[in-house]
C-alpha cells in the first residue's frame, strides 16, 4: 500500500509557498536548510525539487545557523526554514555565532501558536515568540498577504545584509493555511 | 598525543591558501593561533557544537575549497544530529577532526562521556559518515589526516589527546577581526579563480 505524501492531504497554500519560494529565489539564495513542520511541507518540496538550490534537511533547526553563517564567510546566499520552536531551539547558535560575529540570517519562521491556532501544544511557543525575537534585537515582520510577500522578504534580506545581523520573517496561518 | 604537537606535525598542510579550517573555542582555538594564525583559520569562539555545522555550509557553498573542521569531543557530543546531517549530504571536501581529550578541558577539565566509553568515531561511523578511524599516535595521525584529504570523501577523523591545554585563553584576535579577515580571504580565493 502506499502511503499518500502528507502534503495532499493538507490545506496548506501551494500558491502562498510558491510565491515565498519563488521571493528567495530572487533574493539569490542558494543554500536553504529546513527542519519540516506541517506548514511548509511544499516549500521544502520546492527546494528538493529545485537543482538550482541545495536543500539541507537538518535534525535540529540550530544546525541551520552553522550552515548559513558557513555559507555567508564563503559568499553564498541561504535561508533557514523552521517554526518557531525550531528556532527556540536555534537560540544559543544566534547568539553564540551570528550576533557574536555578525552574521545575516534569512530566517523564515511558521508562526504556530498564534490567534487561530487550533493545537494546544503550539500556544506556549506562540505567546513567547515575539518577546523572544524582540529580546533578542531580531527585526521581524510578519507575512499575512501574498501579495506583500515578495518585497518583504527582498527588504528583510537587504537589512540583514546591511545591519549583518539576523532577521525573521514570520509565516502566518492567514498565509499558510486554507480552511 | 599532545593535541599541540599534532597540530605542529600537521600545520604545514594547512599553509595551503585552498584549505579552510574551522576550530572549536578554547584549547584548539588558542593553540592553533600559538603555533600562526592564517587568513584561511576561523575559530569559533562559542556555540559549541556548531563548528561542523559551519564546516558543513563552507564545504557545500564552495565544493572547490578543502575544509578542515577541528572539533572536540565536548562539542560533538552537543551536536550528535548533525553527524546525521553531514553524513546525509557528505561533502568530499571536508575533513572533520576530532580531538577527543575524554573532556572539556577548556573549561578545567571535566570528564565527557568518552572517558567512560561512548565511541565518537563508532556514532559516526553508524550515522553514515563514509570515512572514519580513531588514532592514537602522532605518526598515526598525520597519515590518517593525508589520508582524508587526498581522499575525496567526507571522513570522521577521531584523534585521542592527552588532557592538556594552554596557559590562556584569550588571544589578541579580536573574534570580529578574524571573522572579516576570513570571509574577504575566501572572496578573494573566488574572485582569482
Ligand atoms: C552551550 C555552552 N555550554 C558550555 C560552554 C562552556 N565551554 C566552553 S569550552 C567547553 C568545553 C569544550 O569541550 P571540547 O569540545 O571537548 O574541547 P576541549 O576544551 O576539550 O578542547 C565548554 C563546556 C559553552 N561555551 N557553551
Ligand atoms: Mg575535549
Amino acid at each position: 500500500m502506499t502511503v499518500p505524501r502528507a502534503e495532499q492531504q493538507l490545506p496548506v497554500s501551494v500558491s502562498s509557498s510558491q510565491v515565498i519560494y519563488d521571493a528567495l529565489k530572487a533574493c539569490g539564495v542558494e543554500i536553504i536548510s529546513a527542519l519540516p513542520e506541517t506548514w511548509l511541507v511544499h516549500l521544502i518540496r520546492m527546494a528538493e525539487d529545485d537543482p538550482d538550490v541545495q536543500l539541507v534537511r537538518l535534525a535540529k533547526e540550530e544546525e541551520g545557523v552553522g550552515i548559513s553563517a558557513g555559507a555567508h564567510l564563503a559568499g553564498v546566499k541561504s535561508a533557514m526554514l523552521m517554526q518557531n520552536h525550531g528556532f527556540l531551539a536555534s537560540i544559543n547558535g544566534i547568539v553564540g555565532l551570528a550576533h557574536l560575529y555578525k552574521i545575516p540570517l534569512l530566517m523564515i519562521i511558521s508562526y504556530r501558536g498564534e490567534f487561530g491556532e487550533p493545537d494546544p501544544w503550539q500556544t506556549q511557543g506562540g505567546g513567547i515568540t515575539l518577546p523572544v525575537l524582540d529580546a533578542l534585537q531580531i527585526p521581524w515582520v510578519v507575512l499575512d498577504e501574498p501579495e506583500h510577500v515578495a518585497q518583504r522578504i527582498a527588504k528583510a534580506q537587504t537589512l540583514a545584509n546591511a545591519a549583518l545581523k539576523p532577521v525573521a520573517l514570520l509565516l502566518t496561518r492567514d498565509l499558510m493555511w486554507e480552511d | 598525543m599532545q593535541r599541540y604537537a599534532a597540530l605542529k606535525a600537521i600545520y604545514e598542510r594547512l599553509e595551503d591558501d585552498n584549505i579552510v579550517v574551522v576550530t572549536i573555542m578554547g584549547a584548539v582555538s588558542a593553540e592553533l593561533q600559538d603555533i600562526g594564525h592564517r587568513p584561511n583559520f576561523f575559530y569559533l569562539q562559542h556555540a559549541m557544537g556548531l563548528a561542523s555545522s559551519m564546516g558543513l555550509g563552507i564545504a557545500l557553498a564552495r565544493p572547490e575549497l578543502q575544509v578542515v573542521v577541528f572539533d572536540g569531543d565536548g562539542s560533538v557530543l552537543m551536536n550528535l544530529g548533525g553527524l546525521t546531517t553531514l553524513a546525509r549530504y557528505r561533502p568530499p571536501n571536508l575533513a572533520h577532526i576530532v580531538f577527543d581529550n575524554e573532556s572539556l578541558v577548556s573549561v578545567g577539565g571535566f570528564p565527557t562521556a568518552t572517558s567512560t566509553g561512548s565511541d565518537l568515531e563508532g556514532i559516526a561511523r553508524e550515522a553514515g559518515v563514509p570515512r572514519t578511524a580513531t588514532v592514537e599516535g602522532i605518526d598515526a595521525f598525520v597519515t590518517a589526516f593525508d589520508e582524508a584529504l587526498a581522499a575525496d570523501e567526507l571522513t570522521t577523523l577521531v584523534a585521542k589527546v592527552t588532557t592538556e591545554g594552554p596557559a590562556g585563553y584569550v588571544t589578541d584576535l579580536a573574534l570580529i577581526e578574524n571573522r572579516f579577515q576570513f570571509s574577504r580571504h575566501l572572496k578573494n580565493l573566488r574572485e582569482q579563480s
